[in-house]
């Protein structure tokens, strides 16, 4: 995304806000709505706006779940480690998609198509282990299956 | 003071209210083990091996952030705590390596204090960087350890050793907080904080980018902090315990940091900060990773050399100290100037001018505080009585208003730096004023960013509202000051109009920093370099009036606080440095005072005031002073218009030059004497603040090396000089404490408890930390009337631009020491024009260019970097680097009063070159 395009987004946001630390948490999550990650030009911008160290933005953002720090991808995938996938192999599943992928747990392709998150129980044991790729459920997945549903994709 | 009594393990205690359980312990000499605490940083209480059980309370509580109350009863080692405790580490231990506590062999295997070798990955304690100092060591022997049940995991992270000064391996990191603690709370840098966490938790930086990118100051306040190996100087790692440790002060900047030398195998490995009343366990990146280097550099001079045929020939010291003597006896008294060392102690500049004075027979005596210090010396003693910093360092952290003025503080002088911050932390106003856009306006609650040279009109006009809206401390003006009608009178000129016009700060900026000054009391000034004026003593005196305008002397965390630029400037101008005073600044030309030198010196003294450093320069010039004795100075570099230094230099027909270092200078010289440098002597300096500190001798000089004083001696005995007889720095100590009345009460016995802060006139006396309570020293503080004088120079035509030259936070002075440390070399390599952006574009200037600067008395070469940090019509340069000696451009138009030549401000043009030409 091009600075100067951000930035015009962005002002608008931040003004909205107190020059507080405690807007801290909420702004990140109005950013997270609107752009969908946090993007990094955006985190120094809020701490330029609240006069905080940017490690203080990256070190609160990271400490939550709830932000990432790369655009979804057109096709995002998740990868559930809630107990019963992790009991059945959802690690071997994730780790298979990461060398299938050459990206690692929270990142994106550089041709922004696939990205790949974890989540934690998403209520479908019975299928364990299961991979969530945009809004479709592929159940029972093992390593090698991992080839097929990305073929899919193609 | 209220006395809390308790009990710890049955052990009766007192301690002082608001002590903490912890310190109680401490007191009582029951051991606790911490983490997370440390005594210099705010506490935190996350670690929880601290718990302790207090009678009638319901749970176990940490002892680090509980208050002592009266008569707690307190156990630390119970059964139920010990297993607590043990549970805490065995979760750490169960992602730090830890081979070492379970192995079986570990009581055979020796005392495990030796390290094995210096390995890529550290999975023991045996080939730990950190191995025998650390503290998590001592945690996990107390509590006991040999079994986990835990599985282990290695981290895996990628361990730092690229690091500029210290290595980072998180696999070690026990996620304590003190390096995160440090860094934001106390330095205010913010490089560092924790990301993510749980299991992922790790200390990092904003998007992990290179600490360089995120604003580190490479103070290496967190690695002095950190308990583990995680963070290590590349000093020390792997190297076991110290042999022996030399508390002693830093010999860069007038702050006067207390640094630990740790020594090894005879040879300064590393610096810790040390606790000392101006530094408070906190360093700059000069102190703490700048000076290990520099003491053994292969460079240092290690025996005397004489020119010989055009080069130098080593000699022994007795036929360089007779060539010295011999030759100078040719001269008569007024041929000979003799140039102090603001780098040495107290103790060789006394004898320095002790020789000058006594041996060679005048007061030609001076030192390069000239050419930063000598206004505030000069300006400060019209008004108050005394030139010295007014008010004590640490004060600075308890004023409600602060304006720094002049004073780059974050790069020259950081560890005054910490005090600002502290200051505003509690809610100070931090009012900034200078033209370029330095690090600390981000921080300050009002920037002033007025025309270079154009101080006095801002602060007259910041006067003129302060009295035109009533603000003044008519009390204290009334009571204590005096000509302050007259002062009134010259204040007419400075209307708010003519004052925008003048300095193109808005009007009403400058209200509302008058009146910030005036009401939020205490307020404190600071400033170093805005005195490099051709009317810096008129600067200061602005600046006094001020402060005696609203009655911010004499009282707490007030006054007039010029922060000194090198580490004993104070001190050489106590010691006599001077060409009109002796020690203290008693008048060479006052008769009882020549009556009592002459008895203490047994030789009839001259009464005439000598010339100044830039006197002498043109002295030489034109073939008057003829022979030179200089000490630990650079004036190649430092002196404002460099070439007539040099050519000055080469025109004498006798030069001996003093130093560590062959400088640009020395090479110069007839006759160079290999010094020893401050880790390898005894002595004293005095810091900014008046505070005499004690230097202490660490290790052995190089060679041949010797100590100043002892130089100087030898050449004085040889020339017939009596009473040169020293055995060593405290007998020179004491012959300076019975001539020196502000002096009086010091002496190294009492120096190994305190730090003095002078005046102290006896044992009995407890030092001075304000100055002018209650009275001026001089009696009534003098207003100063003043008028607005625009700079000898301004620009015009052919030289459009204004240069101005600055300090570099990696780099000290000429950089004799701090270009010789590898890391500091490489964070500030060589000299940049820094040039506004719009300058840039409209003489085709790009960035990494190179130009040609021009002034009316040279020109240097450089490369161009357009920075917003410059103003429109500004061009700075710092002055540290022999390959651009940026002085060949400043001007020498001196301060009528303190014969300061202005350093700060010439005009120049810019030209583009095509190549470095
Ligand atoms: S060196 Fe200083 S500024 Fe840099 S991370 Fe450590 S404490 Fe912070
Ligand atoms: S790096 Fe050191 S000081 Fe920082 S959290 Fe880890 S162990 Fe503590
Ligand atoms: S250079 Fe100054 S601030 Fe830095 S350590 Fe030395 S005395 Fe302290
Ligand atoms: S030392 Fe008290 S909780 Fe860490």
């Amino acid at each position: 995304m091009d600075a100067k395009h951000l930035a015009g987004q962005l002002r608008p946001l931040l003004s909205r806000h107190r020059k507080d630390r405690a807007s801290l948490v909420p702004m990140l999550q109005e950013v997270q709505d609107t752009f969908g990650y946090l993007p990094r030009e955006a985190m120094m911008e809020i701490a330029f706006y609240l006069g905080i160290p940017a490690s203080a933005v990256y070190g609160v953002a990271t400490f939550y779940n709830q932000f990432r720090f790369t655009p979804l991808g057109r096709h995002p995938i998740k990868v559930c480690l809630g107990t019963a996938c992790h009991m059945r192999g959802g690690q071997l599943v994730l780790e298979a998609l990461e060398r299938e992928l050459e990206i690692k747990v929270g990142e994106v392709t550089e041709d922004g198509e696939y990205s790949l998150d974890r989540v934690a129980c998403i209520g479908c044991c019975v299928m364990a282990p299961v991979v969530v790729v945009g809004d479709t459920i592929e159940p029972r997945l093992t390593p090698f299956k991992v080839e097929e549903v990305l073929v899919k994709l193609r | 003071m209220d006395l809390i009594k308790l009990t710890i393990n049955d052990i009766p205690v007192e301690v002082p209210k608001g002590y903490t359980l912890l310190q109680a312990a401490e007191v009582a000499g029951v051991y606790l083990p911490t983490l997370c605490y440390h005594p210099n940083l705010s506490t935190y209480g996350g670690c929880r091996l601290c718990l302790v059980e207090v009678e009638g309370m319901r749970r176990l509580t940490t002892a680090c952030t509980t208050p002592a109350g009266e008569g707690n009863v307190v156990k630390t080692n119970t059964p139920q705590i010990q297993r607590l405790r043990r549970n805490i580490v065995e979760l750490i231990l169960s992602e730090h390596p830890h081979a070492c506590f379970t192995c079986e062999r570990r009581d055979r295997c020796g005392p495990m204090d030796i390290c094995l070798r210096n390995v890529a990955v550290t999975e023991r304690c045996v080939t730990c960087p950190k191995n025998g100092r650390c503290e998590f060591k001592e945690v996990v022997n107390y509590i006991g350890f040999d079994e986990s049940n835990l599985p282990y995991a290695y981290k895996g992270l990628r361990v730092e050793t690229d690091g500029t000064f210290f290595d980072r391996d998180f696999n070690l990191c026990v996620l304590c907080g003190r390096c995160v603690r440090a860094c934001q709370e106390i330095r205010g840098s913010g490089a560092i904080a924790f990301n993510f966490r749980g299991p992922e938790a790790v200390v990092g930086t904003a998007f992990n980018n290179p600490l360089g990118d995120v604003g580190c100051q490479y103070c290496g306040a967190c690695v002095d902090v950190c308990p583990t190996g995680a963070l290590t100087e590349h000093g020390n790692r792997f190297a076991g315990p110290v042999d022996s440790i030399a508390t002693t002060v830093c010999p860069y900047c007038g702050v006067g940091c207390q640094l630990d030398l740790e020594i090894r195998n005879g040879k300064v490995s590393n610096v810790v900060a040390a606790n000392g009343p101006a530094n408070k366990g906190q360093a700059c990146v000069k102190g703490k990773f700048g000076l290990a280097e520099v003491v053994h550099h292969p460079q240092r001079l290690t025996a005397p050399l004489v020119r010989r045929n055009g080069g130098f020939a080593e000699v022994t010291w007795t036929e360089a100290l007779e060539y010295v003597a011999d030759n100078l006896k040719k001269y008569g008294s007024e041929q000979v100037a003799t140039i102090v060392s603001a780098k040495c102690t107290n103790e060789d500049n006394y004898v320095i001018q002790k020789l000058a004075r006594a041996v060679l027979g005048s007061n030609n005596v001076d030192h390069c505080a000239r050419l930063c210090d000598a206004p505030n010396l000069v300006g400060l003693t019209m008004s108050f009585g005394s030139g010295a910093m007014t008010n004590a360092i640490e004060e600075i952290g308890d004023a409600s208003c602060i304006i720094s003025m002049g004073s780059n503080t974050t790069a020259a002088h950081p560890v005054v730096w910490l005090q600002i911050n502290r200051a505003v932390k509690k809610g100070a106003k931090l009012i900034v004023i200078n033209p370029r856009e330095i690090d600390l306006c981000q921080k300050a609650d009002l920037w002033l960013q007025q025309h270079p040279g154009t101080d006095v009109a801002l602060l007259m006009g910041m006067m003129r509202v302060i009295v035109d809206e009533g603000l003044a401390d008519q009390e204290f003006i009334n009571a204590r000051c005096e000509n302050y009608e007259a002062f009134l009178e010259s204040l007419k000129n400075f209307d708010l109009d003519s004052v925008e016009t003048m300095t193109g700060v808005a009007k009403a900026d400058i209200v509302e920093a008058a009146r910030a000054y005036a009401t939020q009391k205490p307020s404190t000034f600071l400033s170093c370099s805005m005195t490099q004026s051709s009317h810096g003593t008129d600067n200061v005196l602005a600046v006094a009036n001020l402060a005696m305008l609203t009655g911010n002397v004499g009282k707490p965390s007030t006054g007039v606080n010029v922060l000194r630029g090198q580490n004993n400037v104070q001190g050489a101008c106590d010691m006599g440095g001077l060409p009109d005073v002796y020690t203290a600044y008693q008048s060479v030309a006052e008769p009882s005072v020549q009556k009592k030198f002459e008895e203490a010196w047994g030789v009839k003294l001259n009464p005439n005031v000598g010339l100044s450093l830039s006197e002498m320069m043109a002295a030489a010039l034109e073939g008057n002073i003829k022979a030179m004795y200089l000490v630990g100075e650079n004036p190649v570099l430092s002196d404002p218009d460099a070439k007539h230094v040099k050519e000055a230099l080469e025109k004498l027909e006798f030069f001996v030059v003093q130093d560590i270092f062959l400088t640009e200078t020395a090479e110069l010289a007839d006759v160079v004497l290999p010094a020893a440098c401050f880790a390898e002597k005894d002595g004293t300096f005095t810091n900014t603040e008046r505070r005499v500190q004690r230097v202490r001798k660490a290790v052995d000089p190089p060679g041949e090396a010797k100590d100043d004083w002892w130089i100087a001696s030898e050449v004085a005995k040889r020339m017939g000089g009596k009473g040169f007889e020293y055995a060593g720095p405290e007998q020179i100590m004491e012959e300076i404490t019975g001539l020196t009345p502000s002096y009086g009460g010091i002496s190294y016995e009492r120096l190994e408890r305190e730090t003095v802060q002078w005046p102290c006139p006896t044992p009995e006396h407890g030092g001075t930390r304000d100055l002018h309570v209650g009275t001026f020293v001089r009696g009534k503080g003098k207003f100063v009337p003043l008028e607005f004088k625009s700079p000898a120079e301004t620009p015009d035509e052919e030289y459009p631009l204004l240069l101005t030259t600055e300090r570099s936070r990696f780099h000290f002075h000429t950089s004799t020491m701090t270009g010789r440390v590898k890391g500091l070399k490489k964070l500030g390599s060589e000299e940049y024009v820094e040039i506004n952006p719009a300058d840039a574009e409209k003489l085709g200037i790009e960035d990494d260019g190179w130009v040609k600067v021009v002034s009316r008395r040279g020109e240097v070469k450089a490369r161009a970097k357009s920075s917003m940090a410059t103003p429109v019509g500004v061009v700075t340069m710092t002055f540290h680097f022999a390959a651009c000696p940026t002085n060949t451009l400043t001007n020498t138009a001196l301060d009528p009063v303190a014969k300061i030549p202005e350093l700060k401000i010439a005009s120049v043009k810019v030209e583009k070159l095509t190549d470095s030409g």
